[in-house]
């Protein structure tokens, strides 16, 4: 079994996944699931039959690697997770879809790592905004959560800080202008 | 060179700390190799025919004595006594022990040396010209421009698993000795006519199975939105570049498919959003690492008049060997090919050869490391260069120095008068050591060295530039080599493909394909007679090698070389 964690440590999954392959597929399973379950469907699923899943109390959505972040633009508020998919920890494209979704869309809710997620690949993921992150089977939680603190510092801006040189010089941040000639 | 500040440093000794838990449990057995080899490889090391092989970055190719001393120490205690200074201005150490790995990371991480993002598929060292800061050519100094960029792409989180490799090189100067036109980004520094320093952006170059020149993608870009710039070239290519075919990953292919044009806009598209946002750059932050970087403390020296930069090198070099060293044969040779020019009168920059017959290109032994260490420290500020033709540079010699200089790198085998000749060879480490390869290149850069053995013919040749490369990825730059030499593997066995016409810098081309290749005792009588065939053609010493390929074609030489073969 994959374990899930966050900072805090590993904790239960509240949500039901529903991995349909077509239409109708996906309406019993629908209705199968609890009531006032929280549902996390593909984005295929959640673009084809919204109508089904009116019956979840949350709403979450599954992207895979070559899903455009932007295809869920207007809906963002809407749900509670977005679960990006990693089929294989050397597949980075996650990783900008999940800066997209943070400072691009201002994602809100949870965002959580899934697929062949190891613990030498949570610090980048939390960098760029994931804040949950299913750990692959065996992966060993505490070792996992531990490397979230792998670095102390960092140069470059991504979700959870700016960069360095922000924090060297505030004042320049806030008075930041475009061209200045040096 | 740029001294780390506390949080530079940390960063390293995080690093170190890092891997060395990553190769423990490696070895432990609770991390696979197919997980371990993505992590080792953002740390340099592969695992070779032989044994291990570490690559340690030299940022855009600029060390000191004591770092030198180190990697000496590295060479010695953990190698077979000698390291191989690479193309990408990095250094290979070919034998250390996996379990050695994260004490050797140690040890350097004592002088600010790291293997960090030397290979993988991430953003890899960045690579400018050896003359940085001397050049009188220079419009901009790219080194502080370097380093912004070092610790920009270094652990950035989105970008540590690209489609494939990435390699950024930047120019300031008039003459690119960079190569900026055959890596993924080239930047060219250059100046607005308000005198706002920015950067000319190139896309898609490289050179591997699909060689190819960059397209402009901005003409320039302001300084302060370099970084952003960088960030959205970056985004388009993670987003977009192909995961399903390696040969097919890197970003010129995307550039292709998109077109230049397309892949361009797209850039645009995302510079938008990132444009004037957090990453824009404040000068203080210019000014900060511009502040960490040692300068030379450059007398007043007197001009002696002799034009380093002029065409006639051979007039400019025997003016100065009647100045400094009348009556000492041999140093007017070496001060036409080894000795260039410099910024601050009085001084020049002095390339080291590591191009002697019967060494390895590239191969200094740790003695030699050590000996280098000295020289820099007695002649040039304490500082050296690694060139990405795999020679070394010591850039701030004051001119009255040159003779001594000249003794002492020649008693150390370092003296080798051929900077820019046929003989100064850029090899790939080929199929001795590397697991990749087809063929062996070593030797053969060994026995074409042993034919152009003479320095009299060999002066006479004048510019040849011959790379070797023991297989289709281009590690010894054969695409851009005035004559190229590919390894290839012929139902296993070793074959040699010749190209010519090839260039790097400002007009940089890839070269073409002369014919069937060739068995490898035949290389060095292919490249004799494509020598010959170029003497009887050109115009004037004037003229090069390179330069009468462009007027005549291949034609001529297709026929000197195999016209005679039955």
């Amino acid at each position: 079994m994959p374990t899930l964690i966050d900072a805090a440590g590993p904790r239960a999954d509240s949500w039901t996944r529903l991995e349909a392959a077509d239409a109708d597929a996906l309406a019993t399973a629908a209705a199968q699931a609890a009531p006032g379950a929280d549902l996390l469907v593909t984005l295929d699923a959640w673009q084809s039959a919204p109508e089904l899943l009116t019956g979840a109390a949350r709403l979450g959505v599954l992207l895979e690697p070559d899903d455009p972040p932007e295809a869920l633009t207007g809906a963002i508020d809407r749900l509670a997770l977005v679960a990006v998919r990693f089929p294989s920890f050397t597949d980075g494209r996650g990783y900008s879809t999940a800066r997209l979704l943070r400072e691009r869309m201002g994602f809100m809710g949870e965002l959580r790592a899934v697929g062949d997620v190891q613990r030498d690949q949570v610090f980048y993921l939390a960098r760029c905004g994931f804040d949950s992150f299913e750990l692959r089977d065996g992966e060993d939680a505490q070792a996992a959560v531990a490397a979230l603190a792998t670095f102390s510092e960092s140069y470059q801006g991504a979700h959870d800080r700016g960069p360095l040189f922000e924090r060297r010089f505030p004042q320049a941040a806030r008075a930041r202008k475009k061209a200045v000639v040096l | 060179m740029y001294r780390y500040d506390e949080i530079d440093q940390r960063l390293i000794d995080e690093r170190v700390a890092q891997f060395r838990d990553q190769t423990r449990r490696f070895l432990a057995g609770e991390l696979a190799e197919d997980d371990f080899r993505p992590l080792r490889l953002q740390n340099g090391l592969y695992l070779q025919r032989h044994a291990p092989m570490l690559r340690v970055a030299i940022p855009y190719g600029l060390l000191g004595s004591a770092q030198l001393r180190r990697l000496a120490h590295v060479a010695r205690t953990y190698d077979r006594g000698y390291g191989h200074f690479s193309t990408r201005q990095n250094i290979q150490f070919n034998w250390p022990r996996l379990e050695d790995v994260p004490e050797i990371l140690a040890q350097l991480a004592e002088v600010q040396l790291h293997a960090i993002q030397t290979s993988g598929n991430c953003i890899r060292n960045t690579t400018t010209d050896q003359f940085a800061g001397v050049a009188p050519d220079e419009i901009v100094d790219p080194l502080v421009w370097c380093e912004l960029i070092r610790q920009w792409s270094t652990f950035h989180p989105e970008f540590a698993f690209l489609p494939r490799k990435f390699k950024i090189a930047v120019s300031g100067a008039e003459e690119d000795r960079a190569a900026t036109l055959v890596h993924d980004i080239g930047l060219q520094a250059r100046r607005a006519e308000d005198g706002t320093i920015g950067f000319r952006v190139i896309v898609g170059g490289g050179l591997g199975r699909t060689p190819m020149v960059g397209h402009v993608v901005r003409d320039f870009v302001a300084w302060p939105d370099l970084l952003n710039y960088l960030d959205a070239i970056l985004r388009v290519y993670n987003r977009h570049g192909r995961r399903d075919n390696k040969y097919k990953a890197r970003i010129k292919i995307l550039v292709k498919d998109r077109t230049p044009e397309g892949f361009a806009a797209e850039v645009e598209a995302e510079w938008e959003h990132l444009k004037g946002g957090p990453g824009t750059v404040p000068a203080e932050e210019i000014e900060r690492i511009a502040s960490r970087f040692t300068r030379p403390a450059y007398r007043a020296l007197p001009d002696d008049g002799i034009e380093l930069s002029r065409d006639d090198r051979a007039g400019a070099a025997s003016e100065l060997a009647a100045l400094l060293a009348p009556g000492e044969p041999g140093f007017a040779r070496w001060a036409q090919r080894n000795v260039h020019p410099h910024r601050m009168a009085g001084y020049a920059a002095v390339t080291l050869s590591l191009k002697k017959t019967g060494v390895p290109p590239g191969d200094a032994s740790a003695d030699q490391l050590d000996a280098i260490a000295d020289l820099a420290e007695r002649y040039s500020f304490g500082e050296l260069r690694v060139t990405h033709e795999q020679n070394l540079v010591l850039a701030d010699v004051e001119r009255a120095q040159l003779p001594a200089l000249w003794r002492d790198a020649r008693a150390l085998g370092l003296a080798t008068p051929n900077i820019g000749l046929l003989t100064d060879i850029i090899a790939c480490p080929g199929g001795d050591y590397c697991a990749l390869a087809n063929a062996v290149s070593i030797p053969v850069a060994e026995a074409i060295q042993r034919r152009f053995d003479d320095l009299d013919y060999l002066h006479e040749i004048g510019e040849l530039d011959l790379n070797i490369s023991g297989c289709i990825n281009a590690c010894g730059h054969h695409h851009v080599g005035h004559i190229g030499i590919l390894g290839v593997d012929k139902n296993g066995e070793e074959w040699y493909q010749v190209t010519i016409g090839g260039r790097q810098g400002n007009a940089a081309g890839i070269g073409r394909i002369i014919g069937p290749s060739f068995a490898r005792d035949d290389v060095p009588d292919v490249v004799e007679r494509l020598v010959r065939a170029y003497l009887d053609a050109r115009d004037s010493d004037a003229e090069r090698f390179v330069d009468v390929v462009a007027r005549l074609g291949l034609a001529p030489f297709k026929e000197a070389v195999y016209a005679h073969a039955d």
